[in-house]
């Protein structure tokens, strides 16, 4: 099976174990919600898959290929793009730069331009404001921009840490439907961390719960959501 | 005493090339977090390198061509060979941020020996393409020479090219990412070791016309290209050290307010007033005079 496939991995922030034996795949096209609350390790198996950090063992594959020691701007030229935690945009640049820097690696100015079209016929709001700083913008807008700026880069695999963290739930309702709506438009495999569960895993596939660095429960997003001992213990609602 | 506007021209001149080193040095702080004082160092080879060419040639721009060319080249060695090995080893505690700047100045004094070795501490003088002597106007000649506008017209040149670099490319956009936020920079595909290494090698190349211009208002050894230096440090943090334009408006205004010292107060008490400017800024506006809220800009 291609797509993504993470298999025992092990990383650790300096003696602290931050993910013990983490397993799990998701086929081309699926969208996994990796759900956990604050500390479970989410974050840094995002930031080890894109190759911000380094992994102590395990593999991680995609599209049939070692992910594990390589650097992130390397990922990108195979198509993974991550959007990192709390609104990964540059402020000191304009909402057309930020948009720019996401497609530079390729070379092609005209393709550029037409990726930057497509970003922002899904959020008009971004067209409005292109000659603005991004300091400029509201967080959902950020969260847009940054979303809009991985896409620039034309990914496969899209990795996304929180996208709603303190967002206001009309926002982050939006977000949610954009995310829905854009993988199945592009045919996008997404990996969405997440501590708004309920919402993350009604638009997933599958769902992967990891707690204190370990994965306690996967499988298809509407099982788990059912499951009254998850609900209880890790969902929260 | 002159009049004021010659004392101005002169100020404007002066700051001119102070704005070229304060902006090379701006360059990669903004990127490195290193304030680089190899760059007189490595200015000054290329300025060597730049006299070879114009002592043999006689031409000028063909020398600047060449001082251009090696500054970028030992810009571009010093941060692969040496900070990138250095950051490697250096990389948490006091130790990364100390270790840097240590090893320029270190850096500085090795290049300083090396340039002694090969070219002596024999004063030399490169020969611009225009007088040194200043323009006669009716019976006076004042101090303001067509060097010096030669001078202020190829740093504005280069300051065009900057910002049309900067602000215009894809490699300017790379290297502004990189420097603000190396990690987005990385995640959006930039590759942020080599556009750094293109930082350095661009500050390289324009310390090497700071250099070529001084050497040819007054006398190149090893040690001539120290006082730009300061100077330059010293307009770098008027401007607050993150910014490109502040980095030039510090670099004029220092000029212009030396200028005015020297034709007050003599020659002895330039250097003295210059330090009494560095911590007047470092006191009373320690972010730099053009400095923005979040302090990064432009």
């Amino acid at each position: 099976m291609s797509g993504l496939v993470v298999t025992r991995l092990n990383v650790s922030h300096g003696a602290i174990h931050a993910l013990h034996g983490i397993s799990f795949s998701v086929e081309p096209g699926q969208l996994a919600a990796v759900i956990g609350s604050n500390g479970a390790g989410k974050t840094t198996l995002l930031r080890t898959l894109s190759g911000l950090k380094d992994a102590s063992s395990g593999t991680a594959q995609w599209d049939g290929r070692e992910i594990l020691g390589v650097k992130p701007e390397d990922l990108v030229r195979r198509g993974i793009s991550h959007v990192s935690e709390g609104k990964s945009v540059i402020p000191e640049l304009t909402v057309k730069e930020n948009l720019v820097l996401g497609g530079i690696w390729r070379g092609n100015k005209a393709d550029t331009a037409d990726a930057i079209d497509e970003v922002v016929e899904l959020f008009p709001r971004l067209g409005e404001r292109m000659t603005q700083s991004a300091d400029t913008l509201s967080g959902g807008e950020r969260q847009m921009l940054a979303i809009g700026r991985a896409l620039v880069s034309r990914p496969k695999l899209l990795l996304l840490d929180e996208p709603s963290l303190g967002l206001a739930p009309l926002v982050i309702e939006q977000i949610f439907q954009t995310i829905d709506s854009l993988r199945h438009k592009l045919g996008l495999t997404v990996v969405l961390v997440e501590q708004n569960a309920m919402s993350a895993l009604q638009i997933a596939d599958i769902g992967v719960i990891i707690n204190l660095g370990e994965v306690v429960a996967t499988g298809k997003a509407s099982d788990l959501i059912n499951d009254p001992a998850l609900r209880a213990a890790y969902l929260g609602y | 005493m002159q009049s004021i506007i010659e004392t101005l021209l002169i100020g404007l001149s002066n700051g001119a090339v102070y704005a070229l080193i304060s902006l090379a040095l701006v360059l990669v702080w903004r990127s490195t977090r290193v304030v680089n004082f190899a760059q007189a160092g490595q200015a000054m080879i290329a300025t060597y390198v730049g006299f070879e060419i114009a002592s043999r040639s006689q031409v000028f721009w063909l020398a600047v061509l060449f001082a251009i060319v090696a500054g970028a080249l030992i810009g571009a060695g010093v941060d692969y060979f040496f900070m990138r090995v250095l950051f490697k080893h250096a990389t948490e505690g006091p130790a990364a941020v100390v270790a840097p700047v240590i090893a320029t100045l270190g850096l500085l004094g090795v290049i300083r020996a090396v340039v002694g070795l090969i070219w002596s501490s024999e004063y030399r003088l490169i020969e611009p393409p225009v007088s040194r002597n200043g323009y006669t106007i009716g019976e006076t000649t004042i101090p303001f020479s067509p060097l010096n506008t030669l001078i202020i017209v190829t740093v504005c040149i280069v300051l065009i090219v900057i910002s049309i670099i900067f602000r215009r490319t894809n490699l300017g956009l790379a290297l502004r990412a990189s420097a603000y936020a190396p990690e987005i920079a990385q995640l959006a595909g930039v590759r942020t070791a080599q556009t750094r290494t293109i930082g350095w090698a661009i500050a390289g190349g324009i310390g090497g016309i700071a250099g070529m211009l001084v050497s040819s208002e007054n006398y190149l050894s090893p040690y001539s290209l120290d006082l730009l230096l300061v100077f330059g440090f010293i307009a770098a943090v008027i401007g607050g050290l993150e910014s490109m334009v502040g980095a030039v408006v510090g670099a004029l205004l220092l000029g212009v307010l030396l200028s005015l010292v020297l034709n007050v107060f003599g020659t002895s008490a330039t250097f003295t007033s210059a330090f009494l400017i560095l911590i007047l800024v470092l006191l009373f506006k320690p972010d730099g005079i053009v400095a923005s809220r979040k302090g990064r800009r432009a």
